[in-house]
């Protein structure tokens, strides 16, 4: 068999940092898996709190007082940025899906876009909300 | 001679079985969802952290119920099926048909909670 390694090669998301070099386009693809997955923990945080709401006014005490406590404050600072990241990355995915942007000069353009724009819509959020 | 055309011979047999199906439903709960997080960040993110009695007055409105509810069930299928791509790339075997299992249980078990919660607090 020409194949004598098989099984035994590095696969392709392990790769990265050892034998391919961090790129803008791979950081941000990887953030998008990253923030959608983290923001289990915001939501869990959210469907508690309604529980809690639905619950009564004891348990909704409890609940109200870990989701605006500093921890709580850090969850869903982070969860309204990763909101953000994740709904822009994904806005790229859709015009990539159907044939736009695909050339590295402006899918990198639009990498800055997305990590410039997430930033500034949190800080917006956070000021409103 | 065979009375099945080609395609729907085709159709299941590729190594995914469900052919765009997955691809298409997440381009669809992305769209829906591109619409209720803004909406959702000020109607539930704007009354979270007031108290006990605005919260439950505020939800028997039925825009932020009805946002609320929405975003949860759009949102915990598109994490389930989000999700489910990430763990079949990195988990293999057992541990990751067990890995989907358990993100699948826990999608409908928030959504099921905050839809509830939000129905109870409405009505």
């Amino acid at each position: 068999m020409a194949d004598v390694n098989r099984g035994n090669r590095p696969l392709s998301p392990f790769m990265l940092g050892q034998y391919y070099k961090f790129q803008l386009n791979s950081v941000t693809s990887i953030l998008t898996r990253i923030t959608g997955n983290a923001m289990i923990v915001g939501a869990f945080l959210i469907a508690w709190w309604l529980l809690a709401a639905a619950s009564g006014e004891g348990y909704f005490k409890v609940v109200d007082y870990v989701i605006t406590s500093w921890i709580g404050d850090l969850v869903m600072f982070f969860s309204v940025l990763g909101l953000w990241f994740h709904s822009l990355a994904g806005l790229r995915h859709l015009a990539w899906d159907n044939g736009y942007f695909l050339d590295v000069e402006s899918s990198d353009k639009l990498s800055w876009g997305i990590i410039g724009g997430s930033v500034v819509l949190t800080l917006l959020t956070a000021i409103i909300v | 001679m065979r009375y099945l055309t080609d395609r729907k011979r085709a159709t299941g047999m590729g190594s995914s079985k469900s052919g765009t199906d997955h691809h298409w439903s997440m381009q669809v709960s992305s769209i829906a969802l591109i619409i209720l997080v803004p909406l959702f960040l000020f109607t539930t993110g704007w009354i979270i952290g007031a108290p006990y009695e605005e919260v439950v007055a505020y939800y028997s409105r039925p825009f932020p119920a009805i946002v609320a509810a929405l975003t949860f069930l759009v949102g915990m299928m598109h994490f389930k099926n989000g999700a489910q791509m990430a763990i079949e790339d990195y988990i293999h075997g057992l541990a990751g048909r067990l890995t989907i299992i358990g993100v699948t249980i826990l999608s409908y078990a928030i959504a099921a909670v905050a839809i509830f919660s939000v129905i109870r607090l409405a009505l």
